[in-house]
């Protein structure tokens, strides 16, 4: 059973400052009090959203009433690092974004994304400086990733390469980047490989 | 060319490769916990799976559990994941280390001293702290819940292969330095990113001294430098470690040692990276920031924007002192603190314990700082009460708790209030990572933060206490 594959996706964007964004950041610990991924949407960055004392909104650009349809995020370095969390891609997923433009991204983040069929792609500093300049001084700007030929365009002019591991990369267009099925296939080389193993 | 132990380890577990070109590698030894581990049963049901090598699959509850009547979850989210990953375990036939079997605890403290971390073998859990197993010279690495969905029904990930770096520490710590503060150190050189697609080789004079505790510490926070894995390789430590282990085949025991030393790196091994650290440089380090590898020595001031080299460096310098509410250039030392934590999968084993034990005795915490301590199992906690630890800090003014995560993520009632600040012995300094949004945290070793302790404020311990001739490699 082939997935829909993921060879473009469209939207507009909003920009998320700061470097190193832990999943603590994206999904705060006390909201995986859970056993199912349900709901999770609301919670993202809420921390960073609301002040903790009056309950307020802050200035997070997810506030901001201009960047309210945006499902394309837009960070700088290490963006996901920290906790292995499913909750944190879950919670962006959930909260409306599609897919993420980093400068570049922790691996375990990576790669729960790219299982989620959420396409991460990274861009150079001065491209995302660019991407951000037109989508804060125009938050209908629409950002297209062609997530095949690794192309970002935007409504406003702007054109740029971006990257992605291989095996992602296919993964996303081909239509496998849910692995279960294609582990699932594998079943005797699985028995091989435990009958050749030491321990338990 | 001689192969790595990664390289090693990594040939002997893969299965085949993918048709997106990643490689399906066997998961010998899977573990649970109850945060990351009921949407997996959940997909598991839904696709009419069931779990292929249950023996292979550990399970014990360890972040939302209270570290006061542990048995008495007052949240009923909690009380409903103990009883979601009991049912789990029931219903798919996985061993489960629960509150009454005398072994749960951080699922990182049971695995190794169950003697189910192994040398050689492939570990996976959904907890980016996975890699503390890595001191036994195993791969270990954490995942999300799609893959340990993926282990359950096959007891395989599609996974990248990683690069190696060998990170060679050689020469003598100085007194007061511990393993905790070579890693901090380490993550400070390499940067929280710099990691990313290796697997550290911890190796070296520094390294093979430790202890397996020590090494597990250091391994423990590759993850905080962006390395999914890092590890110590195997040796005779390991080895005297694991003897008589619960779940480790002693009848054949010669047999078993041989072949765990055998995944050693070669001499001649490969590695796509090296990095050499002198002992000598690393100082006590304390963290001033909200990511780890914002770290200082004990000594130092903190950062100044001004003097940052970059405008993205003086941004993310002015962000993470207006969250500490600390004054840029000047001393760490001396910052007030209102809690101080000791505990976590990087510093709870028994090791640290005693270690504080033999200093605490005549002192007193400061009267406005709150200390606790939390065993990371129910094993460490009776060794701690064999050898009369509790009575020590509880003397001292630390409230003695029982086994868990506890305030290193703040799953469970302990957190900390409002813009309180912690010294912690855990491993992130992230945003309100101890449970309050606006709460802070200053990483440092568990001596160091009792020194925290009993002064109120960020310490150098070696001016509190004697530490001449204490070290990581004592």
């Amino acid at each position: 059973m082939a997935l829909e594959p993921v060879k473009q996706v469209s939207g507009t964007g909003v920009f998320v400052p700061g470097a190193d964004i832990d999943t603590d950041r994206i999904i705060p610990a006390r909201f995986m009090k859970c056993v199912t991924f349900d709901g999770l949407g609301e919670y993202a960055f809420y921390d960073v959203r609301f002040d903790s004392e009056t309950g307020d909104k802050t200035k997070h650009p997810l506030n901001d009433e201009r960047f309210k349809n945006a499902s394309i995020l837009i960070a700088g370095v290490n963006f996901g690092c920290g906790s292995s969390r499913e909750h944190a891609p879950q919670s962006l997923k959930k909260y409306g974004f599609n897919a993420v433009i980093a400068e570049s991204f922790a691996e375990i983040f990576y790669g729960n994304s790219t299982t989620l069929a959420m396409p991460c792609v990274m861009a150079s500093a001065e491209n995302i400086t660019a991407l951000r300049a037109q989508v804060e001084k125009d938050p209908t700007t629409e950002i297209t990733i062609n997530v095949e030929e690794l192309k970002v365009s935007t409504s406003a002019g702007l054109e740029f390469s971006v990257n992605m591991p291989a095996s992602a990369h296919d993964a996303l267009i081909t239509g496998r980047w849910d692995p279960i099925l294609e582990l699932i296939e594998n079943g005797p080389a699985i028995e091989e490989r435990a009958k050749a193993l030491h321990y338990i | 060319m001689g192969k790595s132990l990664f390289q090693k380890v990594w040939d002997s577990h893969r299965v085949g490769t993918l048709g997106d070109g990643r490689t399906q590698l066997f998961i010998g030894t899977h573990l649970i916990h109850e945060v990351t581990s009921p949407q997996a049963f959940g997909m598991l049901r839904d696709l009419d799976l069931t779990v292929k090598f249950p023996q292979r699959t550990f399970a014990t509850i360890d972040h939302i559990v209270p570290t006061i009547n542990q048995d008495q979850p007052a949240d009923p989210l909690a009380a409903e994941m103990i009883d979601a990953i009991r049912k789990n375990c029931d219903d798919f036939g996985v061993t489960y280390f629960d509150l009454k079997s005398g072994k749960q605890g951080i699922v990182h403290v049971v695995g190794p001293e169950q003697g189910i971390t192994q040398p050689g073998t492939t570990i996976a859990c959904g907890d980016s702290h996975t890699a503390t197993h890595g001191a036994f010279g195993a791969i270990a690495f954490g995942i999300g819940t799609s893959q340990v969905r993926d282990v359950l029904a096959t007891q395989t990930i599609a996974l990248q292969e990683m690069k190696v770096r060998r990170i060679e520490v050689n020469g003598d710590l100085r007194p007061g330095v511990y393993a905790k503060d070579v890693i901090l150190h380490i993550i400070r050189q390499l940067g929280a990113n710099g990691g990313i697609g290796y697997a550290y080789e911890y190796a070296g004079d520094v390294f093979e001294r430790m202890s397996m505790e020590e090494r597990m510490t250091v391994c423990n926070m590759s993850i905080e430098g962006g390395a999914r894995c890092g590890y110590v390789n195997p040796d005779a430590k390991t080895v005297e470690y694991l003897k008589g282990r619960p779940y480790v085949d002693n009848d054949n025991f010669d047999e078993t040692a041989e072949r765990w030393l055998s995944f050693a790196s070669d001499a001649d091994a490969h590695f796509d990276d090296i990095v050499k650290i002198s002992a000598e440089d690393i100082e006590p380090t304390v963290t001033w920031g909200i990511s780890p590898d914002a770290g200082i020595s004990i000594t130092e001031n903190i950062p100044d924007p001004l003097k940052a080299s970059s405008p993205e460096q003086k941004a993310n310098i002015e962000e993470a002192l207006a969250y500490m509410k600390l004054p840029a250039g000047t001393p760490i030392q001396g910052v007030k603190i209102d809690v101080a934590f000791i505990g976590s999968c990087t510093n709870g084993r028994i090791s640290d314990f005693r270690e504080v034990a033999k200093y605490i005795k005549g002192h007193k915490v400061a009267a406005n700082v709150q200390a606790i301590a939390v065993p990371g199992s129910q094993i460490v906690a009776i060794q701690c009460e064999q050898e009369g630890i509790p009575e020590i800090f509880r003397e001292a003014g630390f409230e003695w708790r029982a086994a868990g995560c506890s305030m290193c993520l703040a799953m469970n009632p302990d957190k900390l209030i409002g813009d309180q600040l912690c010294a912690s012995s855990s491993n992130r300094n992230f945003k309100g990572r101890q449970g309050s949004p606006t709460g802070r945290t200053i990483l440092m070793s568990p001596v160091m933060v009792a020194a925290a302790a009993i002064k109120g404020s960020v310490t150098d311990a070696r001016e509190l206490f004697d530490l001449e001739g204490a070290s990581a490699v004592a």
